[in-house]
């Protein structure tokens, strides 16, 4: 579904991605793990279209995403969820779903009956602003907007990040939930133990830019082996 | 003083203000674009409608014809020019006030500097010992017409909320699908549509020349800046507060003191509150929440 091949990247002229090769196969959850500064939130905005890789391909259902826009790229089916849950602050719950329409123009139907199953604090909420909830519902809401357009693919960067653990626990196991029920293919990066435990069917490791392993079900849960990859 | 000459005084003053700045608000609201040639847009619907009007056809139509020239001058220029000036202050102010000198050189070497006029229509209303312009009545309406369908249009429809979300977070917006290019192309036309409108409908009061535009800039700069932040809610506070103003001390001592008046209350304004007239109520809105 999603192939990068010797994607690198740049802020100005300092390399943050250097010939990073990964593939995210259909209805997989695939994580990518990596301390502060490793280079996974570039690695996202890389995919996504918010940055110009400096070299290296991003394909995508088979087709080079090179030359195309962010916003086209959502709009065949990749739903982004940005770190720090950048919800639109003065738009209420709903206004901010409505945005997510935007995502997949060739879905079959929206999805805000499931969105608001998997948080039904967002239907609770849907005329509140979204710049006065919780972190943990923030979270719920980028979530929630990247998915009322039905994507088939979803890029999730640090949804953990300023979330209390029992809601990252809660909002994993959705995730799980989701790409069980919908078949939704999820790339997510992370830094937290957990997390990527509970949410990837296998992870690949990077360090200073580069994707340094690739770790798979089983090994997941050997905490020592995965640890020295998010040890500080 | 007959208190209905200072209520048509204040309801004309507030539609000047509103129609002045509606078109620059929307602009530098929503694309953080200071446009300097608004004034020079507000012209060229005031030529649009003259010379349509001087052509045979009718006012309303003439004045739907001034309105698509600005709008379509608007989408020529943000597609050429101010696309590649946004997050660029400066440069955009001074390629605004270019493009604004460009069109009163190009319009007084096309066409002369002066033009035949068009009559204020629709006479007037008797009431007592005095009598009043029908048309400035109809201006006043308009001009709350107009703002009552720019709130619909950007917090009840789709694209209203998508241009909200675009100003907020533009790389996430994009990031979700929007294509928030065409936001802002969209943006700037309805912003110079605006402007065409108020040139527009002005036509007929004023003497439509090459530089009448300056005519407005005062009001239409004052107002955006005293307004603050929120595009709509600052344009309607302003042209209420300024209008008062104005209007008293018009009525008071002259037009001339009106407009010190105003100058004065902007200074006042701008040094109390730095986020504006909306900034104000956004503090006063959050502190009854907080109780």
């Amino acid at each position: 579904m999603l192939e990068c091949e010797e994607l690198s990247a740049a802020y100005d002229t300092t390399l943050v991605l250097r010939d990073v090769d990964l593939t995210v196969n259909d209805g997989e959850i695939v994580g990518v793990m990596g301390k502060n500064g490793a280079g996974k939130s570039t690695l996202m905005k890389a995919i996504i279209g918010l940055l110009e890789p400096k070299s290296g391909v991003v394909r995508y259902e088979g087709e080079d995403l090179a030359g195309t826009n962010a916003n086209e790229r959502a709009n065949v089916g990749i739903g982004y969820i940005p770190q720090g849950r950048d919800v639109f602050p003065s738009l209420t719950v709903e206004e901010n779903l409505l945005i997510g329409e935007s995502v997949n123009r060739e879905r079959d139907h929206d999805l805000y009956d499931e969105v608001y199953r998997y948080f039904p604090i967002l239907e609770e909420r849907r005329d509140q602003k979204a710049g006065t909830m919780s972190g943990g519902q923030q979270q719920m809401l980028a979530i929630g907007r990247a998915l009322v357009g039905n994507p088939d693919l979803l890029l999730l960067d640090e949804h953990s990040e300023g979330v209390q653990p029992s809601i990252v626990e809660e909002i994993s196991e959705n995730l799980r939930d989701l790409n069980a029920d919908l078949g939704t293919t999820v790339l997510f990066v992370e830094q937290n133990l957990g997390a990527i435990q509970d949410m990837a069917d296998r992870c690949y490791a990077m360090e200073r830019g580069r994707i340094v392993d690739e770790i798979g079900s089983d090994e997941l849960q050997d905490e020592d082996a995965i640890a020295s990859y998010l040890a500080v | 003083m007959n208190p209905l000459n200072l209520l048509f005084l204040f309801a004309d003053n507030f539609a000047f203000i509103v129609l002045s700045a509606v078109g620059l608000a929307v602009i530098f609201g929503m694309m953080g674009v200071i446009n300097l040639g608004h004034g020079e847009f507000i012209m060229i619907g005031a030529y649009g409608t003259t010379l349509s009007a001087n052509a045979g056809v009718p006012l309303p139509l003439a004045m739907v014809i001034g309105v698509l020239v600005t709008a379509v001058m608007g989408f020529v220029l943000e597609r050429t020019i101010i696309r590649r000036l946004y997050d660029r202050l400066l440069d955009s102010m001074v390629a605004t006030w270019a493009i604004g000198l460009i069109l009163t050189q190009g319009v007084r070497i096309a066409l002369g500097n002066s033009i035949p006029q068009i009559s204020t229509p629709l006479g007037t209303i008797a009431y007592g010992e005095f009598s009043y312009s029908t048309y400035r009545v109809v201006l006043s309406v308009v001009a709350l017409a107009v703002l009552a369908g720019l709130y619909v249009l950007f917090t009840r429809t789709e694209f209203g909320i998508r241009a909200r979300a675009t100003i907020q977070d533009p790389d996430t917006a994009r990031a979700l699908g929007v294509d928030t290019d065409r936001m802002y192309t969209s943006t700037f036309v309805i912003g110079s549509a605006l402007a065409g409108l108020t040139g527009a409908l002005y036509a007929p009061t004023l003497t439509v020349v090459p530089g009448m535009g300056s005519s407005f800039l005062v009001e239409a700069f004052v107002a955006v800046v005293i307004g603050g932040p929120s595009v709509l809610l600052g344009t309607t506070l302003s042209g209420g507060l300024l209008g008062v103003i104005d209007a008293l001390f018009t009525n008071l001592y002259g037009t001339f003191f009106g407009q010190i008046a105003m100058l004065l209350t902007a200074i006042v304004v701008i040094r109390l509150l730095s986020n504006g007239l909306t900034g104000l109520v956004e503090d006063v809105r959050n502190r009854m929440e907080g109780e």
